[in-house]
This record gives C-alpha cells, sequence and structure tokens, in this order.
C-alpha cells in the first residue's frame, strides 16, 4: 500500500466515521433501523455541491447539507412516530423519496466541484500536501463530533433518548416524551451522514446521485467491527470504536485493491473486502476460544 | 549461517530489490479505472489495451497494465484514484463520469485520458475541448444529436412527436435530453419523456408513451440499454419504431442506430495514451470526440414495428441485421 492510498483510505474512513457515528445513534441508541442514510448521505453531497456551485461559503453550503439531512432524519422519525408506519418502512420510503429530491436538488444527476474552493481548500495549510492535509482536518472535526456527542448523551435529553431506545414503556412511564426524543435522534443521527456526504462531495470532486448506494450497508459495518474490536457497553467507547471501524473497513478495501499479486481481480473486490471483515469479526471469538482451552 | 553470511545475503537481496526498482521505472505503466462493470465500458478498456499491443506496448515487452472497477461504488472509485495516485503510473484511464472525477479531484500531476465522457466540460475534468494546459485531455461519446434526428426523420419520415425513455439519474442522458428538446423543436418536433429510475421500470415506461408518440428514441442510457428487451416488446405490439443509439440494440430489436463503437472508441482513447507515452504533454492535446459512427440497421424489427426502410438507408449501413 502506498502513502497515497494509506492517507486515501484515513481520509475516506474518517467521512464514513461520521456516517458510523449516524448509524450507532439510529441503530444501537434508538433501536431504529433507518436505512434513510442511503438518501441522507446524497442529500448532503448534493446540497453542499449546489450550493458551493452558485457561489455560497463552502462552511455554509456544509452546515446547510447537515440541516437539510437531519430534517430528512425527522421526517422519516415523524411518518414512524405520528403516521405509525413500521420503523424500517417508514425509513425505506424516505430513502426512496430522497433519490428524487437530490435529482431536484441538483438539478441533474452529477454536479462537479473540480474547480471550486471546498472547506479543505480553505483550510489546507501551506507547505503541507493536501492529500495529507484533508485527513487531518477530518481528524479534528471527527474528534470534536465524538466529544459532542458524548457529552449530549450525558446530559438530561441525551440520557432520556438512551432510555427511549433501551426501554421506551419504561421511559414513558418517567415522563420522557419518547415520540420527540426519536424525532430528535433521527435528525441528529441524519444531520451527521448528511455532513458526511457534503466532505465527502468535496473532498471527491463532485456530488454524484449514485454516491448514497449502500453507505448503511458501510456504515453498518463500521459500527460492528468497532464493536467486535472494542466491545463495551459505554457509549463514550462506542462513539470511537465505530470510527476506527470505518476507517478499518476502507483500510480492508485498500488492501484488497492491492491483492492483484495472488491472481485476484478486479471484480472479487467485494468478496474479498467480505472476507476481510470476516476475518476481522471472526479474531475476538478466536481468541476467546484460545484462552479458555489455555485455562 | 554465521552473522557475515546473513548480512552478504541481505545486501545482496537490496541490490536486486533496487535493480528490480529501477528496472520498473522505465517500463511504462498504464493504470485503467471504471466505475462499473458494463459490456460497453468493457469495450473501452479492450479497445486500448488493443491499441497499447499495436504501438508495442505489451505486458511482454514490459508494460505494466492494471485494472480496477469501483463496481458501481463512488467511495471505492475514491480509494481506486488514490491508489493509482500512489502506484505513480505513466497515464492513468479512467472510463465514465464518476470515475474520472474522483482521478482528476485526486491528480493535478499525472496525466489522466478520461474516456466515455459524454460532457466532459460540465463534469469540469477540462476547462473546454480545446488542450487544457491541464494534466487531462481524453475521448468524449457525444453524439452529433442533429444526425440522430436525421436518422430518426429517414425512418419515420412523418414523424412529428418522439418519445425517450431514460434514467433521470444518468448524467449523459440527462445533457442529450436537454439538447433533443431544443433541437427537435427547431424542426417541428417535440419530445416526450418517460423516465426510469431502475431497469424495471424501463417497460413501464414504454407503455406510457404508447398512442402519445410516434417514434420511440433512446441514447445509450445505461438502464434502457440493460433492459432494451421490454422496450422492443411495446413497440413491436403497438407498432411503434423503435431507433436506438447503441448499435448493439439493433441486434436486440431496435429498427436503426447510428452509434459509437466502443471498442474503436477505446482504440482512440488507447491512441492519445499512447501520445503521452511517448512524450506528449497531455494539457496540449486538445480532447476529441468518436471519430468514426456506424449505422446499423434491421430491416425485419422495421417490418414488426410498421416501417419499410428505403433502399438507401439500408445500403449506407455498415451493418445489416437479418
Amino acid at each position: 500500500m502506498s502513502i497515497y492510498s494509506t492517507w486515501g483510505a484515513l481520509e475516506i474512513g474518517l467521512i464514513f466515521g461520521l456516517v458510523a457515528l449516524g448509524v450507532l445513534i439510529s441503530f444501537r441508541v434508538l433501536n431504529f433501523p433507518d436505512l434513510t442514510v442511503d438518501g441522507s448521505f446524497p442529500l448532503g453531497g448534493a446540497t453542499a455541491a449546489i450550493l458551493i456551485h452558485h457561489g455560497t461559503d463552502p462552511f455554509l453550503a456544509t452546515g446547510a447539507a447537515a440541516l437539510a439531512a437531519g430534517f430528512a432524519g425527522m421526517v422519516t422519525g415523524w411518518l414512524n412516530v405520528q403516521l405509525k408506519i413500521m420503523d424500517l418502512l417508514a425509513s425505506i420510503l424516505m430513502m426512496i423519496a430522497l433519490y428524487s429530491i437530490n435529482l431536484r436538488v441538483m438539478d441533474a444527476p452529477n454536479v462537479p466541484l473540480i474547480t471550486d474552493p471546498t472547506v479543505f481548500t480553505v483550510l489546507q495549510p501551506e507547505g503541507l500536501e493536501d492529500y495529507v492535509a484533508r485527513p487531518l482536518i477530518l481528524l479534528a472535526l471527527v474528534v470534536v463530533v465524538k466529544l459532542l456527542l458524548d457529552w449530549f448523551f450525558a446530559t438530561q435529553v441525551g440520557l432520556a433518548m438512551r432510555s427511549t431506545g433501551s426501554n421506551p414503556r419504561m421511559a414513558r412511564a418517567q415522563g420522557i416524551r419518547t415520540g420527540n426524543m426519536v424525532l430528535l435522534g433521527m435528525a441528529i443521527s441524519n444531520a451527521l451522514c448528511g455532513l458526511a456526504g457534503a466532505l465527502f462531495a468535496q473532498s471527491q470532486g463532485g456530488a454524484d446521485i449514485s454516491m448514497g448506494i449502500g453507505t448503511i450497508v458501510i456504515g453498518l459495518a463500521a459500527v460492528i467491527i468497532g464493536e467486535s474490536i472494542l466491545p463495551s457497553r459505554r457509549l463514550m467507547v462506542a462513539t470511537l470504536a465505530v470510527v476506527i471501524g470505518a476507517v478499518l473497513y476502507r483500510f480492508f478495501i485498500a488492501l484488497a485493491l492491492n491483492a492483484d499479486f495472488v491472481g485476484l481481480k478486479a471484480q472479487d473486490l467485494n468478496l474479498v473486502t467480505a472476507v476481510l471483515v470476516t476475518v476481522a469479526l471472526v479474531i475476538p471469538l478466536a481468541k476467546q476460544r484460545f484462552r479458555k482451552k489455555r485455562s | 549461517m554465521n552473522l557475515h553470511s546473513v548480512l552478504r545475503t541481505l545486501a545482496g537481496t537490496a541490490a536486486m530489490v533496487g535493480a528490480l526498482a529501477c528496472a520498473q521505472v522505465q517500463a511504462q505503466s498504464v493504470a485503467v479505472t471504471s466505475i462499473v462493470e458494463h459490456p460497453a465500458l468493457d469495450a473501452v478498456k479492450d479497445g486500448v489495451h488493443e491499441a497499447l499491443a499495436a504501438a508495442g506496448y505489451t505486458e511482454a515487452k514490459g508494460l505494466k497494465w492494471q485494472f480496477q472497477t469501483a463496481q458501481g461504488n463512488t467511495a471505492i472509485a475514491a480509494q481506486i484514484a488514490r491508489k493509482f495516485v500512489g502506484d505513480k503510473p505513466d497515464v492513468i484511464v479512467a472510463i465514465a463520469t464518476p470515475s474520472a472525477q474522483a482521478v482528476v479531484a485526486a491528480t493535478k500531476s499525472i496525466p489522466v485520458v478520461y474516456s466515455a465522457v459524454t460532457d466532459p466540460v460540465a463534469a469540469q475534468l477540462v476547462p473546454g475541448w480545446d488542450a487544457s494546459g491541464t494534466n487531462v485531455t481524453g475521448v468524449s461519446d457525444a453524439l452529433s444529436l442533429e444526425k440522430q434526428i436525421e436518422l430518426i426523420k429517414q425512418v419515420v419520415p412523418d414523424a412529428k412527436k418522439a418519445g425517450m425513455v431514460y434514467n433521470p439519474g444518468e448524467a449523459n442522458s440527462v445533457v442529450v435530453v436537454k439538447r433533443l428538446r431544443e433541437l427537435l423543436s427547431q424542426s417541428g418536433m417535440s419530445l416526450v419523456e418517460a423516465t426510469a429510475a431502475r431497469t424495471v421500470d424501463v417497460g413501464a415506461a414504454a407503455r406510457s408513451l404508447v398512442g402519445k408518440v410516434d417514434v420511440i428514441y433512446t441514447n445509450t442510457d445505461n438502464n434502457v440499454v440493460s433492459a432494451y428487451e421490454s422496450l422492443v416488446k411495446v413497440g413491436n405490439s403497438a407498432k411503434i419504431p423503435l431507433v436506438a443509439s447503441d448499435t448493439d440494440s439493433v441486434k436486440r430489436g431496435a429498427i436503426a442506430a447510428l452509434g459509437v463503437n466502443y471498442r474503436d472508441l477505446g482504440v482512440q482513447t488507447g491512441k492519445l495514451v499512447v501520445r503521452i507515452l511517448k512524450g506528449e504533454a497531455p494539457g496540449t492535446i486538445a480532447s476529441e470526440t468518436s471519430s468514426k459512427l456506424e449505422l446499423y440497421v434491421n430491416p425485419g424489427a422495421a417490418a414488426q414495428q410498421g416501417v419499410t426502410l428505403s433502399d438507401a438507408l439500408v445500403k449506407s449501413a455498415a451493418q445489416v441485421i437479418k
């Protein structure tokens, strides 16, 4: 693996770390299987790209992207809480609706950002190569987001949200308005995915309607890899674990791309990635068995 | 083995690795990426390989050739771009818009040759159709729509309303629809659109055009090309003539297509790669469009869809499907 693909894997891994944090909130904290992500990630990318393309400040555009995606998440929550549509179905409905909405937002299937200013070009320090600067900027952002989430989940509202996910009946009995908690949680979760989409579009030269395909799968994979490497019941550890999981997943893909030496071909990429992730998931189990045998 | 011999072996290995590294610097290397595996895009890749071989660049003579597809995933396309930049090949060939954008965003120094991108200027790969002055050049698969309209008129001379089925999520198709709408209105015709966001929607989209159009035209839209049979079914049963721009679709039941041969497009791309390998700067080479268009006709399909083709049209075809 070259230095470029290593930094590249870190960069894209950190972006998907934000998706993983979002998925952690919906799937684990709220216990809400949310597929909206496949639509809110490109919604963030589309919103940021079109705004920057029309001359908006990239930071403002990125903020607007997160807001738009957060609103989309809220709509999914509303479909579930108010209209009583099953959670999974509500998110699927929102996901397919967002495909058309994203086309409307961009007014084309593809908005390039190759020559426009982005948050990365604005923040890039002098004398540092862009392929190093981008992951470092992202690292700082992801750390801030992680700490903010840790703080939030220790506040009254955050604790109320966690109890909504783990035992809604009990939470309601304690006077928590669980419906509002679902709306808020879904908004935060999807805002993070939209933020990731906005940053992805800015680092990869543009937004494309197909950029959302499989986002939820990658987010879930990151959560599961993270949980198996750093198992803990504490949310502070989980928020760190899922980001590590997202970065590791990208390293697996970078490795798989370099797997041609063992006679593997381009079309085997997904299979190789799946095998690598499986190995990562099995290692904790194998360790456990090994320890049992010795004792 | 004593320490001395271990050291000697190590030194020997290091020298060999060094020699190998030198040899690699001298050998030419070309890295090719495409967003997805697809007959047309694969044909481009094969065409590039063919052109390189014709110019004497073969794996046997030390050419380093590598190919990666993103399997439809833009995040993987971005990682492939980074891997290629790290491998520092002499030329990167990027097939289709998302892959080309990822590569162009990842490097400002390694020569990039794009291919099968319909509108490279709108995709910001190059500032204009002239020599870019940057590290990017390439071959577009844009078709002259004037010629496409001419063909429609030759197949169905009294057509007033042309229908078109396309995927609203495909950049190339949206470009074509926009241009075609303007051009058709200039020649006294109008365009009726039907969108198919997934391949399974193609049949339904075609049925929605029945009774509203005199002819159905399709561009090289990936969804439509994949599910062309469902379009043929509608065309045959409702007697609506089908004009395509993917020549393979003629074998599958379209009446006629004037299109780019993607293998030739790849060869044309490969020739640009060879020029760069020989030392030309990509910034001095203007972007090209396909130099060769081929007409395919299918008189059998014409009979089924209720039109007869003129002898002149059949004679001018590069290939007549029986």
